[in-house]
């Protein structure tokens, strides 16, 4: 019998009875349905999750100094100061799968405009490459502070909502000053919005400034992350483990110069950290590769000593978000299977049935010579058709249920492709599955009993 | 030309054996037309089905057209019940909600996939037209009587263009008017077109149209009007 009239056939028989049909096919619907609701909406978190992320700069890298100890204490990462604005510019000169580069020095102090105060979350002095490793170029107001600026650690910032919000109530920002520790900040810009990042913190409340402004007119403090005598003496410590004996302009030996001028010259050109964006998210791994290499080498680590910096992969934070995000949808998806093998069980009950009351029309087939294979693929195709029916109202159900949710509920949803390609194959496979043993029994019939069969 | 040889059927009733058929050797020549007789539960059907490739004997051996049919396989039993035997039953056995038409192309679509659909109707068209029934292609089985019911039955059973054709008590659910159309029909496929019949009848007006009069009794051939003519040990192979 050829695929077409099988085909036929399968269909004509399921015709003869369609609301028992429909009602079979009621659990693959509802079990595919869920499915790609799921899939749908498990999507749009995910996207959600991503847009945060990305929010917080895409494939970015932030180097980190190293951990310094003294006699088996460890002061914990940043506590030596060992990575320099040299070192920014070049890891992007030698790092090919690095996109851009921004130094950061950070301060946590109160910044005042007129009557009003603030402490902001961030205070950051970097160069303006910042925003666009950070991909924060859409200024809502002014511009960008210049490289000839960093250069003459000129008195500009630029400020985030948050910080126009609470010193200027809204008002335009750009041409007042802030005084930060005694220091007049022109406003040169206002950035756009970001919103939170993952962990809740507000991306808006930020000044930023010329990293040299910051380092040397704002910060007295050489560290931002220790006490300035927990850093001076970690670093007088770790200095003589970490580069021994030999005469660097940026890391002079502290044997040879003597603690206070090493100190002063470390205080002027040590940052905080250092940022970087990789070109692509398939480049991140080589770029960590290249940076590091970059990052021994400059800093004369011999191969078996560890290294002073620590390279922290922001994407890292991504997967550990959207793996709990897709825990979720899998559990989920999991009890949508469940209910797709009820739903197949289901089918399987009704085949049974149908094939006992067609046991004549079975005998009559095999009585004018259908073989055993012909009454299988009828029955089976019997069962595909019903279950791919059922997949595909479940698929409309599913997304009918997805929309509903994204309007009603304002969830973010998205379209999943895989899922309705899953939803089809699952739901054929379920037929299949289901569909071959009570095919299989209808194909067992013996003839004469089966035509005499009332 | 069929053959029988021996042929046995027991059945198996829990602890019982039930034997149905203990040994019939039986020759049917080409073209020729037989009726088999019996009382009810004589095996005049079994021996029908066995003949029909429907059921299998428990010992002895069948040939029809010079192939041992007790030793194919089920596909091969399969391809032989759709080409070379057509089945009339007692109670037509159509596919109900099936149009006419579509019930007499149905051994088409097992025997030739590859018939194009329109080829398929066409033969079955023609084949309902020889039985009469040419203005009620479209009807469904529900809506035809008895008579013409058992006409679509028997252009199914032809549209293969069989050598033989089998009928089990094809009358038995007609009236004598019906019956007699039926008979008359069997009496011209087999003049006209030279078909093989044998069909089973406790009718003795129905047995009186065939050629030849075979009495089954207790599983065994008790007569048989050819023997007269063409004498012959009956059962020689008990």
């Amino acid at each position: 019998m050829r695929f077409s009239q099988t085909t036929r056939t399968a269909l004509r028989g399921l015709r003869r009875n369609i609301t028992r049909a429909v009602l079979t096919t009621l659990g693959i619907v509802i079990g595919i349905a869920a499915v790609i609701a799921m899939m749908e909406i498990g999507q749009g978190a995910s996207i959600a999750v991503e847009r945060t992320i990305l929010s917080m700069g895409a494939n970015n890298l932030m180097v980190l100094p190293g951990t310094a100890a003294s006699g088996g204490v460890s002061f914990g990462a940043g506590s030596v100061l060992t990575l320099t604005e040299d070192d920014a510019q070049a890891i992007m000169r030698e790092c090919p799968a690095v996109r851009n580069v921004a130094p950061i020095v950070r301060v946590r102090t109160q910044v005042v405009y007129q009557s009003k105060n603030w402490v902001p979350m961030f205070i950051y002095g970097t160069t303006p490459e910042y925003l666009e490793v950070r991909e924060w170029t859409n200024l809502a107001e002014g511009t960008m502070f210049t490289s000839r600026e960093v250069a003459a650690s000129a008195k500009v910032c630029i400020i985030g909502q948050t910080i126009v919000r609470e010193l200027f109530f809204g008002e335009s920002a750009v041409g007042r000053e802030l005084r930060v520790q005694g220091v007049n900040l022109r406003v040169v810009g206002v950035l756009g919005s970001k919103g939170a990042n993952m962990m809740g913190m507000d991306q808006d409340d930020i000044v930023i400034a010329p990293w040299t402004t910051i380092k040397y007119r704002v910060s007295n403090a050489p560290s931002a992350t220790g006490s300035s005598q927990l850093a001076s003496s970690a670093a007088e410590s770790g200095m003589k483990s970490v580069y021994p004996g030999t005469g660097s302009s940026i890391y002079p030996s502290t044997a040879a110069s003597g603690g206070t001028s090493t100190f002063a010259r470390q205080r002027y050109v040590n940052v905080d950290q250092i940022v970087i964006a990789a070109r692509s998210k398939q480049e991140i791994e080589p770029a960590i590769a290249q940076i590091t290499s970059l990052l021994r080498q400059r800093h004369r680590i011999r191969p078996g000593e560890p290294d002073d910096f620590t390279i922290r992969n922001m994407t890292e934070m991504t997967t550990a978000l959207t793996s709990t995000n897709r825990l979720m949808t899998r559990l989920l998806l999991v009890v949508a299977l469940i209910s797709l093998i009820v739903g197949g069980v289901g089918i399987m009950n009704i085949m049974l049935v149908s094939v006992t009351e067609r046991t004549r029309e079975i005998g009559i087939r095999l009585a004018v010579g259908a073989k055993k294979s012909d009454v299988l693929k009828q029955f089976l195709v019997e069962a595909v058709i019903l279950c791919l029916a059922g997949g595909v109202l479940g698929i409309v159900l599913g997304r009918a249920a997805s929309v509903l949710v994204a309007v009603v509920l304002k969830w973010p949803t998205a379209v999943s492709v895989g899922a309705i390609v899953a939803a089809v194959s699952v739901s054929a496979t379920v037929g299949v599955v289901f569909g071959f043993y009570p095919a299989w029994k209808a194909s067992r019939l013996n003839p004469v009993e089966a035509l005499r069969y009332e | 030309m069929i053959r029988l040889e021996g042929i046995e059927k027991t059945y198996h009733v829990g602890e019982v054996d039930l034997p149905v058929l203990r040994g019939i050797s039986l020759e049917i020549a080409q073209g020729e037309y037989a009726a088999l007789m019996g009382v009810s539960g004589s095996g005049k059907s079994t021996l029908m089905n066995i003949i029909g490739c429907l059921d299998r004997p428990t010992s002895g051996a069948y040939w029809l057209d010079g192939e041992e049919v007790s030793l194919l396989s089920e596909d091969e039993l399969a391809r032989i019940r759709n080409k070379k035997l057509g089945f009339v039953f007692q109670n037509f056995n159509l596919l109900s909600r099936t149009s006419a038409l579509e019930n007499v192309m149905l051994p088409l679509m097992y025997s030739e996939p590859e018939l194009i659909e329109r080829e398929a109707a066409r033969r079955a068209e023609e084949m309902l037209v020889r039985v009469g029934l040419a203005e009620r292609m479209k009807h469904h089985p529900a809506q035809l009587s008895g008579g013409q019911q058992q006409r679509v039955a028997i252009a199914r059973a032809l549209v293969n263009n069989p050598p033989f054709l089998l009928a089990d008590e094809p009358t038995g659910n007609l009236d004598s008017k019906m019956s007699a159309e039926i008979i008359a029909l069997f009496s011209e496929l087999n003049e006209r077109d030279g078909i093989t019949v044998l069909l089973v009848t406790h009718d003795a007006d129905v047995a009186h149209n065939a050629g030849r009069v075979i009495h089954i009794r207790d599983g065994r051939i008790d007569a048989d009007t050819a023997e007269k003519k063409e004498p012959r040990s009956p059962g020689a192979a008990q």
